[in-house]
């Protein structure tokens, strides 16, 4: 099962410098293992050492947050786009 | 972005910027803060998401984020820092900490204005607890 991959600027340059790359997996979790196989360096900006994702990382399946669906347990279809997208957030505290 | 983020009081105000690599801010993105915080913000996720593929398709690019501080200086705290995103954007700070106004009251009768006392009560004290 091969899915399309989009891949934030910012994680470009541990990842092959390509924008977008073919995973396989038929669930995000399967797709977050085999992406982190292949590029072990931003295993940490992924996943937290459960496997759950990261608490920064916004993960989409096509239009739709994976939190909304299933997590890491979310099904991924060989049509499907993945988008991964650093989450934006700070503040004064 | 003042706006967005006097809008978003008490809590902080938040929004992405569109524009090129070379900090020319072509449109200001408006984001609820889904951390609904007075002390940390966090861009909508459908926002984001929405704005990334809008940088796409009309060839801009994401440059960078907006927020307030709503009681302190408009400068990146230590969370700012830490939690930066991405090391080619522009982060743009905006203190609520004394916004300058002109708020006044006045009766108007048969043509005479006379100026009233406005005495404000309720909007100083401790942040509220999240």
């Amino acid at each position: 099962m091969s899915a399309l991959l989009r891949i934030p600027t910012v994680l470009r340059p541990a990842m092959g410098g390509e924008s977008a790359i073919s995973v396989e997996g038929s669930t995000i979790g399967a797709i977050l293992d085999d992406v982190t196989n292949r590029f072990p360096a931003v295993k940490g900006q992924l996943l937290n050492d459960d496997g759950t994702l990261h608490r920064f990382l916004n993960v989409y399946v096509n239009d739709d947050d994976v939190r909304y669906l299933g997590g890491v347990e979310t099904p991924v279809n060989d049509t499907d786009e993945i988008t991964l997208l650093p989450a934006v957030a700070g503040g004064a505290w | 972005m003042l706006a967005t983020c006097i809008r978003a009081l008490p809590d902080e105000g938040c929004g992405l910027l569109l524009g090129t690599v070379d900090g020319v801010v072509a449109d200001v993105v408006a984001s609820r803060n889904v951390a609904a915080s007075a002390k940390v913000y966090e861009i909508d996720p459908k926002v984001l998401l929405q704005t990334f593929r809008r940088a796409d398709d009309e060839g801009l690019e994401v440059m960078g984020v907006f927020h307030s501080h709503t009681h302190s200086p408009a400068y990146p705290s230590a969370t700012d820092i830490r939690q930066a995103p991405d090391p080619d954007w522009h982060y743009v700070l905006i203190s609520l900490a004394a916004i300058p106004t002109d708020l006044r009251s006045y009766s108007i009768v048969e043509g005479i204005v006379l100026e009233e006392l406005v005495q404000v009560e309720g909007v100083t004290g401790p942040l509220p607890d999240d």
